[in-house]
């Protein structure tokens, strides 16, 4: 086992961790000593797979401020927005693109040479008047410049990484006020060895968990590691009952499709032919936001109105846009609609469905990312940003390329406050033991207990993720996914991997995954169950409505017991509202 | 490192195996493993793998990993092209193993075929397809891969026509899966040299017209180990999943190098 020292350690290096290790490095005013664990390369996280663009009322192409940003992201988000937050993200919004621009993001330009903007779904001019232009964009490129430009700035700052570390427990000291947290554990993939990280502030930013779910838009690797490891601790989780399913997919694949197709005048049509989002969103039509867009591909495909041999999917068309538009604005989507279906989308439109993407829930933090243990009450030196956070800025559903924005504005908040936290404070004692824990977790992986398969359970439960808690949900349908994640948790108890070894053991590392997906699964599916109405991302067939008299609540769900089969208890946050009061969501 | 020897044909299964699907084919997947921790030397495994002709090389590797073999190690993420986790070497050429499809594989009647996997050359093997990246990084990070300005910040963004941002267009695509580098014959030969990626990463600074750091980075490219170890023979273009022209940016470089002051 190995010791480490350090005043700030940072866990995940995609957008959200390194714009938060560049924060500490370059902008607190002094120069914390600095670490960045990541179980994968910094380059592979998953922000560099966002597309689309990066929202900021820039106004570089026509009218627009933050105000109308605040109040789409608060609509978009069926009002489970907490105001406050929006306001600082859309505020902030414009120099986390400026800022961007000057550590050299290669953004698109306007024939000025301004920044250029198109529209996205849910961003509107003047309160829903009209789709407006606020996504700041490269290409259909946005979260791999993001990430390259990050790393590139990491490497001018000589920040430290530690590659392929996976932290699986973080380190909390009882104090007579409290938890404090002091540091996290990580277990070296190289080596198989444990390494105790002492640290004064912890910052999370460990992304989603894509992964519960079989279609995804998601990386192999969003397996909701930091999400999971908070829940196992006794924090809270908030709000996990919300998952987002991106409209476009690609069919029977789930690799995304930009939004940004639908900003440049991409249509969906069904079968027919008939742009069929006329009919649910007779304003902005095929740039409604997700939730409705993809709701409404369901109900073409439920009712008979789908394309293709099955009538499984529906087709964006993007036929009209011509080559030119194509090769230069969407590249990317372009080639994986050719490389993957075979489809190319300068002739003919590309095959569609929902596809689950993004966790509008996750650890409860503060506007300055400072993590929550109960509804208010800080836990001193821990801290998290990007999507394994809830700040809360995306509500209900959230609105396209507000999570670049998100690991953008929240990323560098916590790790500033990581910052100034650690010039303020001296290094407080570990518990004993701190590797206990995760030494006990792996050993007990590794040992012969049974003959169950990871991929098996895996499978299992991605299977009855996608046909139970998807897109539409009712009773009936989340209770048969509780049953089935709960007889997967008691099977989980019996797995077995092959590779014994300490080098490089990936077959031991996506064990150590799936418990964490079983988990947050079962959370998932809890909260769907308990709340009993429709409303954003949350979709209940049998209580259609949204119910703001029982529901206008945040849901904070606590780990009771130690053992992967333990209680959940559910409780409730108030919401937070500044100035705009809930209306009925339409557009 | 020497050539694999010992070709063995896998029996080894995990209990049942998923029901095979409508349409799919047995490819035979014959990959490189070493482990250092039992293997003295690389040696050759052959695993029988139904698979669809839309399967990506990616899902058969899985296929292995999941259902026959959980010891087989490689790196992968994103599973779609973007996070180049995946280089490896797939007939003989550096590809992305979810960048590549089994249709594109088939060989004549398509009934059975074999495709043979191995780690990308030139990085020093870890264990199976999974190679040491960071003589790699490197290399990227030697050549002050970031923009460099002097004086002060504009309060808003800076300026750059949408001339001067297409100029570098092409390199911006880098995702560093190190498909270029590890195809690179010098590289081969004299690990010292900077190798494709590192130069296109460069590029990428040396062209943006709000950059003021091309002459530090001419000065390291100019080096023994930089632009002029490269012979144009364009196999980092091929290899390129992004279809980026590395050979010409590399050139250009060159060229640059030639004509400044």
């Amino acid at each position: 086992m190995q010791f480490h020292r350090y005043d700030v350690v940072i866990v995940g290096a995609g957008g959200a961790g390194m714009r938060a290790a560049l924060a500490a490095a370059t902008e607190a005013g002094h120069a914390p000593r600095t670490a960045v664990l990541t179980k994968l390369y910094p380059t592979r996280s998953h922000t560099g797979a966002a597309q689309g663009g990066m929202c900021a009322a820039l106004a570089n192409v026509e009218e627009d401020n933050w105000e109308w940003h605040t109040f789409d992201t608060i609509k978009g988000g069926d009002y489970l927005v907490d105001q406050d937050a929006a306001e600082v993200m859309a505020k902030e919004a414009i120099d986390a693109v400026l800022d961007l621009e000057k550590m050299g993001l290669p953004f698109n330009r306007t024939p000025e040479g301004r920044i250029d903007q198109r529209r996205f779904g849910g961003h509107t001019r003047n309160h829903g008047e009209a789709a407006v232009r606020r996504a700041c964009y490269a290409a259909d490129r946005t979260g791999h410049m993001i990430l390259q430009t990050l790393y590139q700035n990491c490497v001018k700052h000589g920040i430290e990484f530690f590659n392929e570390f996976y932290v699986l427990d973080i380190c909390l000291t009882e104090t007579e006020n409290g938890p404090v947290c002091t540091g996290a554990v990580a277990y070296e993939l190289a080596t198989g060895e444990i390494h105790v990280f002492q640290a004064k502030a912890v910052v999370f930013a460990t992304g989603g968990f894509g992964k519960v779910f079989k279609t995804t838009s998601n990386a192999h690797t969003l397996t909701g590691d930091g999400m999971g490891i908070i829940f196992r601790k006794g924090l809270p989780l908030e709000d996990m009952e919300f998952y987002q399913f991106h409209p476009t997919g690609l069919a029977g694949l789930g690799i995304l499709l930009t939004e940004g197709a639908r900003g440049e005048g991409a249509i969906l049509r069904n079968a027919a032919g008939e742009r069929f989002m006329e009919r649910y969103a007779p304003t902005i039509k095929d740039l409604a936001p997700r939730d409705i867009v993809a709701r409404s591909m369901a109900l073409e495909v439920l009712e008979g109105r789908g394309a293709g041999p099955n009538k499984d999917y529906v087709l964006l068309d993007c036929t009209h846009l011509g080559a030119e538009v194509l090769e230069s604005k969407l590249p990317d989507i372009t080639e994986f609609a050719r490389t993957y279906l075979a489809v190319d989308p300068v002739t003919e439109p590309v095959p569609v469905y929902p596809t689950a993407h993004y966790a509008m829930g996750g650890i409860p933090t503060n506007i300055h990312g400072e993590v929550l243990r109960d509804n208010d009450t800080v836990v001193p030196g821990l801290y998290a940003a990007g999507e394994c956070a809830c700040v809360s800025v995306h509500g209900a559903n959230r609105l396209g390329t507000n999570s670049l924005l998100d690991i953008n504005v929240f990323g560098r908040r916590a790790g500033l406050a990581a910052a100034r936290y650690a010039a303020n404070h001296e290094l407080i004692d570990l518990p004993e033991t701190p590797a206990a824990v995760v030494q006990a977790q792996l050993e007990l992986v590794l040992s012969e207990h049974g003959k169950e398969r990871v991929a098996d359970i895996r499978t299992e439960l991605q299977a009855t993720m996608d046909a139970n808690a998807s897109v539409y949900r009712t009773e009936e349908t989340l209770k048969q996914a509780l049953h089935d994640v709960q007889a997967l948790k008691d099977r989980y108890a019996h797995i077995s991997v092959q590779d014994k070894g300490k080098r490089f053991n990936t077959d031991l590392l996506e064990a150590v995954e799936l418990g964490f997906l079983l988990e947050l699964a079962e959370v998932l599916v809890i909260g769907a169950l308990e709340r009993k109405e429709s409303r954003g991302g949350h979709a209940r067939e049998d209580y259609p409505n949204r119910d703001d008299t029982n529901y206008m609540r945040h849901s904070m769900f606590y780990k009771q017991g130690d053992g992967l089969k333990s209680d959940i208890r559910l409780d409730y946050k108030p919401v937070t509202f500044t100035r705009y009061k809930p209306m009925e969501r339409k557009y | 490192m020497t050539a694999a020897t010992v070709d063995r044909v896998s029996s080894g299964a995990r209990g049942d195996q998923p029901p095979v699907p409508d349409g799919a084919v047995t490819i035979t997947v014959r990959i490189q493993r070493f482990n250092p921790e039992t293997d003295s030397e690389p040696r050759w495994e052959s695993f029988g793998v139904p698979a669809l002709p839309t399967d990506r090389v990616l899902n058969l590797l899985h296929y292995v990993k999941w259902y026959l073999d959980g010891t087989l190690t490689f790196r992968r993420s994103c599973a779609h092209g973007i996070c180049g986790s995946d280089a490896m070497q797939i007939n003989g050429v550096n590809r992305l193993a979810c960048k590549v499809l089994v249709k594109d594989l088939l060989s004549g009647g398509g009934k059975h075929t074999t495709i043979t996997v191995a780690p990308i050359k030139g990085l020093p093997v870890n264990k199976d397809l999974l190679v040491d990246m960071e003589p790699f990084m490197e290399a990227f990070r030697a050549v002050k891969p970031f923009l460099i300005t002097y004086g002060n910040e504009p309060t808003r963004e800076r300026i750059q026509s949408a001339a001067d941002r297409e100029r570098f267009d092409d390199t911006t695509k880098c995702i560093l899966c190190a498909c270029c580098t590890t195809s690179c014959p010098v590289f081969w030969n004299e690990g010292s040299y900077f190798g494709p990626a590192a130069i296109v990463n460069a590029h990428r600074f040396i062209f943006d017209s709000r950059d003021e750091g091309a002459e530090e980075r001419l000065d390291i490219l100019n080096d023994a180990e930089g632009v002029w170890r490269c012979r144009t023979t364009f196999n980092c273009t091929d290899a390129c999943p992004r279809g980026i022209q590395v050979t010409k940016a590399i050139q250009e470089v060159k060229r640059a190098l030639l004509f400044r002051r």
